[in-house]
C-alpha cells in the first residue's frame, strides 16, 4: 500500500493524455471502465482461443492451447466480477459477459480478430503474453488491492504463456521455409494491431496518479525489447506495417466482434432471467 | 499424410510432492525435450500431481528385458541373510 | 469418455480354444494369478493386436469425443460452464494421449494409429456420432454418456494389461468430474424455466438409448461363448459381460433420473422385485450397426473435422522437427 505503480522501464512515463470520456468526476465508475478494457481483452482473447481446442497441430497442443484459454478466461471472470462490483447498480461476470452490447466491450481489436492458422494463433499470443506480462506485473503493486491481487496471480500465468509462444516462434521461424514464410506473414498480419496495447489516452490520469491504474505507454520499451529479441531469435523480423486505428477501449470495434459475441451470448439472450 | 515420422516418444517422471522419488507416470510426443518438457507439464499436472518433472527420450532408456528375468532377478532369491530377519536375536536385546 | 470395442458382427472374429503355446507359460501363469502383463512380457499375438485394437479405438474415442462437445464451448452460456466445459474437452484430449501412450507399449506408433483413424481402418465409439443439438446435450452427455464409460471403464482399471489399467486408472479419476458436472448441468436445467426443462427432457430422451448401446450387443446367456467377450475374460482384459454392465448402469441411473426430475424415454421400464434389477426395453442394435458401419448423423462431419485438424497442423509438426534438427546439429557443432 505505500508503493506507487512503478513504471516498468528507466524512462519516466509519459502523462496520459485527456481521457474520451467524463469519467474523472466518478472515480469508481472510471476504475471500472479500466477494469472492463483488461477483463474483455482476456474473455475475447480466451473466446478465440478456445476456437482452437480439437482442431491443433497435434493433440498435445490441443492441451497446451486448452490450458492457456483457461487460464485467461479465469482472469477475465476476475476481472469482470471486480468490474461489475463498481457498477451501480452492481453487476454480475455474466451480466457483463453476455448482456452487452458489442459497443460496450472495451477489448483491443488484436484479440477480437478471427484466428487464422496456427502462425497466426502464436504470433498473437506472442504479442498479448509479452503486453500481458509487463501489464500485470506493474499492476501487482496496484494500490488498488484487488487489482494488485488478480495481477500477481495472473503475472504466473502469462508467464507461461509467453514461453510457449516463444518456443514455438522459434520454431516457426527458424523451422522449415514454409513455416518461416507462414510466421513471417502472421506477424505482419498481428503487427498493426500492437500499437493500440499502449495508448492509454481513453485512461483516466487520475487512476494513475493515484497508482491504481498502469498507463500502458509505460510498458511499451519492455514489450518490444522482449518481443524483438524473441523474433531476432527466429530469424524473422518485426513488421514495419502502420499501425490501424484502433479505438477498441472507446468501443469502436472490427465488424468481427459482432459476430464473436453473437456465438457467446445467443443462448444466453435467448433465455431471459434463467440460470445455468 | 501415412508414412511420415511422429515426434520422437518421451518418457514423463513426476515428483508429486517434496520428499517424494519421481515416478514413471507415461509418455508423450513432442519434437524436442524442450517442449516435451511443457506438454508433460500441461499433460501430467493439470491437477497440481507435481512439483518437478523429468522427461527422458524413450530411446535413451536401458532397459533390463524379461527374457533376462530370471539370471537377472532369480539370484537374489536365496540371499536370505541379507535381510535383517535372517539373524536371531535373544529376548530383551534392543535397539537392534 | 469411451471407447466400445466391438464390431458389428459381420466382422465379429470367432472365439477359438487357445491351445497353451510354448513360451507362453508365463503369460498364462501370470493372468491366472491376477497379475498384471508389462510391455515386453511375451504374450499371444491376437492378446496384443486386440489390445492394440481396443486401446487404439478408445484412444480415438476421446480425441473425436472432443468434437460434439467443443462445438459448445464458444456457445456456453454462463463463464462458469464455459470453464468447466473447457476442462473437460481438455481432458478428453488428455485421455486419448495417455491411452495412445499405453497402445504404443505394444509396439505401435501414435502415428500409424492416427493414420488408421483417419482412413477409416480403426473404429472410435459411435456414441460420438450423434449431434449435440442443444446445451442440455452437454449436461446430458456428462450425465448418461461419461456415466455409462465409468461403469465400463472401472474394471479396466484391474485389466491384465498394466500400462493400459495404469492409464484407465488416470482417466477414471478424471472422469466423474465429467459425470458430475454433467449431473448439475442437467440438474440445473431441470429446475429452471419450463423451456430449459423441455431443453433437459429433450436431450436425455435423445441420448437414452444410445447410451444403453455403449455397452455393446447382448453377450450374456445363449450370446456369451460368440463374439470375443469370452476370449477377453479369458484373458483377464474383459470382467464383465456387457449386459452385466449396462444392467448396472440402468440400476444406477434410474435413482439420479428422479432426483433429477426427468423420465426416460422406456415404458418398459420398471423395477423387478424378484430380479432385484430394473427392467428395461429391447434396444434396437440396427440402429447401432448402422451407426457403427459410418451412416450415424455425425461420422463424416467428425471424420472430416479431425483429418482437416491434422492435414493443417501438417507444416507446424514439420517445422518443430526442423528445428530439433537444426538445434541438435548446432549442439554437435559446438561442442565439437
Amino acid at each position: 500500500m505505500t508503493s506507487r505503480v512503478p513504471p516498468s522501464s528507466a524512462e519516466s512515463p509519459e502523462a496520459p493524455s485527456a481521457p474520451t470520456r467524463s469519467s474523472s468526476e466518478n472515480p469508481a465508475r472510471a476504475l471500472a471502465d479500466y477494469v472492463l478494457g483488461l477483463g474483455d481483452d482476456a474473455l475475447v482473447a480466451a473466446q478465440r482461443m478456445g476456437e482452437w481446442i480439437a482442431k491443433a497441430p497435434q493433440i498435445e497442443e490441443d492441451v497446451a492451447l486448452g490450458n492457456i484459454a483457461l487460464d485467461l478466461l479465469g482472469q477475465a471472470r476476475s476481472l469482470l466480477t471486480y468490474a461489475g462490483s463498481l457498477l451501480d447498480p452492481p453487476r454480475s461476470e455474466d451480466d457483463l459477459a453476455y448482456l452487452r452490447e458489442a459497443g460496450d466491450f472495451r477489448c483491443v481489436h488484436l484479440v477480437e480478430r478471427p484466428g487464422g492458422d496456427f502462425g497466426v494463433a502464436v504470433a498473437r499470443l506472442l504479442i498479448l503474453s509479452a503486453y500481458h506480462c509487463e501489464l500485470y506485473a506493474a499492476l501487482s503493486a496496484s494500490r488498488d488491492g484487488t487489482l494488485a491481487g488478480i495481477a500477481a496471480k495472473a503475472v504466473k500465468e502469462v508467464d507461461y504463456h509467453r514461453d510457449h509462444a516463444t518456443l514455438w516462434t522459434l520454431r516457426l521461424g527458424d523451422g522449415t521455409n514454409e513455416s518461416h514464410t507462414r510466421m513471417q506473414a502472421a506477424l505482419a498480419a498481428e503487427w498493426p494491431y500492437v500499437e493500440e496495447l499502449f495508448d492509454g489516452s481513453h485512461l483516466d490520469p487520475a487512476l494513475v496518479q493515484r497508482g491504481v491504474a498502469v498507463d500502458p505507454a509505460t510498458l511499451r520499451t519492455a514489450f518490444y525489447r522482449r518481443v524483438s529479441q524473441v523474433v531476432d531469435q527466429a530469424t524473422l523480423v518485426l513488421p514495419g506495417t502502420v499501425p490501424a486505428e484502433g479505438g477498441g477501449r472507446c468501443g469502436r470495434h472490427t465488424e468481427h466482434l459482432e459476430s464473436l459475441l453473437a456465438d457467446l451470448q445467443g443462448l444466453t439472450r435467448a433465455h431471459p432471467g434463467a440460470t445455468w | 499424410m501415412s508414412g511420415r515420422r511422429d515426434w520422437p516418444l518421451f518418457e514423463v517422471f513426476v515428483r508429486s510432492r517434496r520428499g517424494l522419488s519421481h515416478v514413471h507416470v507415461g509418455s508423450l510426443h513432442a519434437p524436442d525435450a524442450e517442449l516435451a518438457l511443457r506438454n508433460a507439464r500441461d499433460l501430467y499436472t493439470r491437477r497440481q500431481e507435481g512439483v518437478s518433472l523429468w522427461v527422458v527420450e524413450a530411446s535413451a532408456i536401458t532397459a533390463s528385458s524379461p527374457q533376462e528375468k530370471d539370471s537377472f532377478f532369480d539370484p537374489a532369491g536365496d540371499k536370505i541373510y541379507r535381510h535383517p530377519t535372517f539373524y536371531d536375536i535373544p529376548d530383551g536385546v534392543e535397539h537392534l | 469418455m469411451y471407447g466400445n470395442d466391438f464390431a458389428s458382427p459381420s466382422d465379429a472374429p470367432s472365439a477359438s480354444p487357445e491351445p497353451v503355446e510354448p513360451g507362453l507359460e508365463d503369460f498364462w501363469r501370470i493372468v491366472g494369478e491376477d497379475g498384471r502383463i508389462e510391455p515386453r512380457d511375451a504374450m499371444p499375438e491376437d492378446y496384443r493386436s486386440s489390445l492394440v485394437r481396443q486401446i487404439a479405438q478408445h484412444a480415438h474415442s476421446e480425441i473425436i469425443g472432443m468434437q460434439p462437445e467443443g462445438e459448445w464451448i464458444s456457445r456456453a452460456p454462463s463463464l462458469r460452464r464455459k470453464a468447466i466445459l473447457m476442462a473437460k474437452v481438455q481432458d478428453e484430449a488428455g485421455h486419448g494421449l495417455y491411452l495412445y501412450a499405453a497402445a504404443e507399449t505394444l509396439g505401435v506408433d501414435r502415428a500409424e494409429l492416427l493414420d488408421m483413424l483417419h482412413t477409416g481402418r480403426q473404429k472410435y465409439s459411435s456414441i460420438f456420432n450423434y449431434p449435440t443439438l442443444t446445451w442440455a446435450d452437454i449436461g446430458t452427455i456428462g450425465w448418461l454418456v461419461d456415466g455409462a464409460a465409468i461403469v465400463n471403464q472401472v474394471p479396466l482399471c484391474r485389466c491384465s494389461y498394466g500400462p493400459y489399467a495404469r492409464a484407465m486408472v488416470r482417466v477414471c479419476k478424471e472422469e466423474s468430474f465429467h459425470q458430475r458436472q454433467g449431473f448439475e448441468a442437467l440438474y440445473t436445467l431441470s429446475h429452471g424455466t419450463p423451456q430449459q426443462h423441455e431443453m433437459a427432457q429433450d436431450a436425455v430422451d435423445r441420448w437414452w438409448w444410445p447410451s444403453l448401446m455403449m455397452f455393446g450387443p447382448h453377450d450374456s446367456g445363449p450370446h456369451a461363448t460368440a463374439g470375443h467377450t469370452a476370449k477377453s475374460m479369458a484373458w483377464g482384459v474383459k470382467r464383465f459381460s456387457n449386459d452385466d454392465l449396462r444392467q448396472r448402469f440402468v440400476d444406477m441411473t434410474v435413482p439420479q433420473a428422479e432426483a433429477l426430475g426427468l423420465t426416460l424415454p422406456d415404458p418398459d421400464l420398471r423395477w423387478n422385485e424378484s430380479r432385484g434389477h430394473y427392467d428395461f426395453g429391447e434396444i434396437d442394435f440396427n440402429e447401432l450397426f448402422e451407426v457403427i458401419k459410418g451412416n450415424g448423423p455425425c461420422n463424416a462431419e467428425r471424420m472430416a473435422n479431425r483429418r482437416r485438424a491434422h492435414e493443417e497442423g501438417a507444416w507446424v509438426r514439420e517445422a518443430a522437427t526442423a528445428y530439433a534438427e537444426k538445434t541438435a546439429a548446432r549442439r554437435t557443432a559446438g561442442a565439437a
